[in-house]
């Protein structure tokens, strides 16, 4: 960082908004195509980090980092099924259910990851869409994984879905009024079931990259609340996928704040300025949030938001 | 079949509920750990000998249920609202950082008030904790839940910058720490037992809110609201005053909590407090169907079984997760049980 001084920071910022978002997409991604049939998944964290640790070990047994991802993914789905399953029950509530499989998510994957600690697994490949400069800085900030490019993908996608095709109408009608849903024949367990499997899979893939790209290690600590934060990002995007795009963006370049800084000489504040992605959603949810009137665009089967 | 009254039919329905959804969680806790390669047999016997199996380890799980009794009160008190507040491992660690803070405000004072400021600090330190998400669910309408546990994070991370920062004491090498409490400010043991006062005020703290909840016309107003918070404002109830009380209660007893940790175990604030006591408090008050009274055994029951995941480690060679693991599978099985409350056959009342 020397030969660019103080330019290293925003520099690094837009580097760790690119890389560092990736987790933040695919989980708010997920969260809110689950938030969109009318429920809302706070075990996504716990998901997150499973997704982490079964990427990582299948990557080191099998030397394939992909199929890493497609176990994260069939790791994420099942809890997912877990989630769906327990709230279709009556009188279950689902943001207990969510804090439920957020520990037992966590405990889960510290339990069979043990032994994943201390070998190193191959990571996934990275493009570089920085081979224009000569700057090493800047090459690294645009270092960008496939994964990151199907969630830009995939963002777009994922709204056409919901308000262009039958299936998309189903979900919306399910997420805004159960009842009407159901009067028009829909099954509104079934379509909730399966949006929250689909949004456990998307996380338990933002959960390989955490573990298979950046940082690119397993180890207890690898999520700090990133799958809690997605879940705020949610609302904070309204519901949309493409605004999670640049919420994810903005997340992940609030996370490389503190290093960044660090990287110039600025150590005071390491750790606050580390705080600073979940001071931002708390900032986010207070400026959004009102008890006079209903978010717009605020799913009316949503608990979190009643 | 027995005509039981309606409320002993409540109370034992409060009691077969989660006493079954702990047998179930147990069993799956041992095909868990049979999967793994462990004989769940020897599994359970460790953790009962662990728990309860003699006066030491009986006393590592009163010292343990302490804090569980306080952070559990920090999800308890709010639920009687109607709210899920997930904040006590934040409000501990606030109600820690003022314990250190009182006590190096005054290193001349006698140990008997420095205590009392601690007590007292460390307490409205939580309690203004989780008053920071009552507040902005009554005023602001933001998600308690959310919320509260995006402050455990900010909490984490204060308590990081002032240990390595303002507050650290550079002669502790092996983990970033504050400074001391100092020796003669310390909490102390019960007489005749190896086991902080802390036990004495986690029972006093869940038997002072049950009744605060149960028989007192704040308690009252708190389950009116609960039940219906329209019902609360049409009878001219001040919710938000009511939130912003009754969450305030709950992070007190968590920031006590943290006063005990300090000034009855480690003696000062370091990452070491950081080790999921405000998780494990949200499934006690849960198992405990957020009755305060109730915190009390359960407490004691799930310290018996954190205080056993050393054995596990040390005797079955099993991660130091499996705690972690049999503490989820207990939550799950607790919540997909719900949906039999006021459905058990042999406790419905008899048609005769």
């Amino acid at each position: 960082m020397e030969a660019l001084g103080w330019w290293g920071v925003p520099l690094a910022v837009l580097g760790g908004a690119i890389r560092a978002s990736t987790p933040f997409l695919f989980v708010s991604l997920g969260e809110c195509l689950t938030e969109k049939s009318g429920r809302i998944n706070l075990g996504l964290e716990g998901t997150l980090v499973m997704g982490a640790m079964s990427a990582y070990g299948i990557a080191y047994l099998t030397d394939w980092p992909w199929l890493g991802v497609l176990v994260a993914s069939l790791a994420g789905m099942g809890l997912g099924v877990l989630h769906g399953w327990m709230c279709s029950r009556p009188r279950v509530n689902d943001i207990a259910v969510g804090i439920a499989l957020m520990l037992f998510g966590l405990g889960l994957a510290f339990y069979l990851g043990k032994p994943f600690i201390q070998p190193s697994a191959p990571r996934l490949p990275a493009i570089e869409l920085g081979w224009w400069s000569a700057t090493p800085q800047v090459r690294a900030a645009l270092e960008v994984n496939v994964l990151f490019l199907v969630g830009v993908i995939l963002a777009p996608v994922l709204l056409w879905v919901l308000y262009n095709t039958r299936w998309g109408l189903a979900v919306r009608a399910v997420g805004d009024s159960a009842d009407a849903a159901r009067a028009m024949g829909y099954s509104v367990n079934r379509t909730r079931l399966v949006c929250t499997t689909i949004g456990g899979a998307l996380a338990g893939i933002g959960g390989s990259f955490l573990s298979l790209y950046y940082p690119g290690s397993w180890n207890e600590a690898i999520s700090s609340g990133q799958g809690l934060m997605a879940v705020a990002l949610v609302i904070f995007a309204r519901w949309d996928p493409v605004l999670c795009l640049f919420a994810a963006l903005l997340f992940g370049g609030a996370g490389a704040l503190g290093p960044a800084l660090q990287s110039v000489g600025i150590t005071w504040g390491y750790y606050l300025f580390n705080a600073a992605p979940y001071i931002l959603t708390l900032a986010i949810m207070i400026v959004t949030s009102s008890t006079q009137r209903t978010l717009k665009g605020a799913p009316g089967e949503l608990s979190v938001t009643k | 079949m027995l005509a039981l009254g309606a409320r002993a039919r409540s109370a034992a329905e409060a009691l077969a509920i989660p006493a079954g959804a702990l047998a179930a969680s147990l069993i799956l806790f041992g095909i868990f750990v049979a999967f793994t390669g462990a004989d769940p047999l020897a599994v359970y016997r460790t953790i009962a000998q662990g728990a309860f199996g003699n006066w030491f380890s009986l006393q590592n799980t009163l010292q343990r249920s302490a804090p569980l009794m306080l952070t559990a009160l920090c999800t308890a008190l709010p639920a009687s609202l109607g709210l899920i507040v997930i904040g006590g491992e934040g409000a501990l660690i606030m109600g820690a950082l003022a314990a250190v803070a009182v006590g190096a405000a005054l290193p001349a004072a006698p140990p008997v008030v420095v205590i009392l400021a601690m007590i007292v600090g460390g307490a409205v330190a939580g309690g203004l904790w989780i008053a920071i998400p009552g507040g902005l669910r009554a005023y602001r309408g933001v998600n308690e839940t959310i919320a509260s546990l995006l402050l455990n994070y900010i909490a984490i991370a204060l308590l990081n910058h002032l240990v390595t920062g303002a507050m650290r004491d550079p002669t502790v090498v092996h983990r970033p720490s504050s400074w001391e409490v100092g020796e003669r400010n310390m909490i102390g043991q019960i007489p005749g037992m190896d086991v902080h006062w802390g036990l004495v005020f986690g029972i006093i703290a869940c038997l002072v809110t049950y009744v605060l909840v149960q028989h007192t016309v704040f308690g009252f107003a708190a389950r009116i609201v609960g039940g219906n918070d329209r019902a609360g404002l049409m009878a001219g109830l001040s919710v938000g005053k009511l939130t912003l009380a009754m969450c305030f209660l709950g992070g007190a007893a968590a920031g006590l909590a943290g006063v005990i940790e300090v000034a009855a175990v480690h003696g000062r604030a370091s990452s070491s407090l950081v080790v999921g006591y405000g998780y494990t408090g949200i499934l006690v008050a849960f198992l405990a169907r957020q009755n305060p009274l109730a915190v009390v055994p359960v407490a004691i029951l799930l310290g018996g079984i954190e205080a056993s995941g050393g054995l596990l480690q040390r005797w079955h060679e099993l991660p130091d997760a499996s705690v972690q693991v049999m503490r989820g599978i207990i939550f799950l099985v607790l919540l997909a049980s719900e949906p039999f409350s006021g459905r058990l056959r042999t406790l419905r009342a008899s048609a005769a």
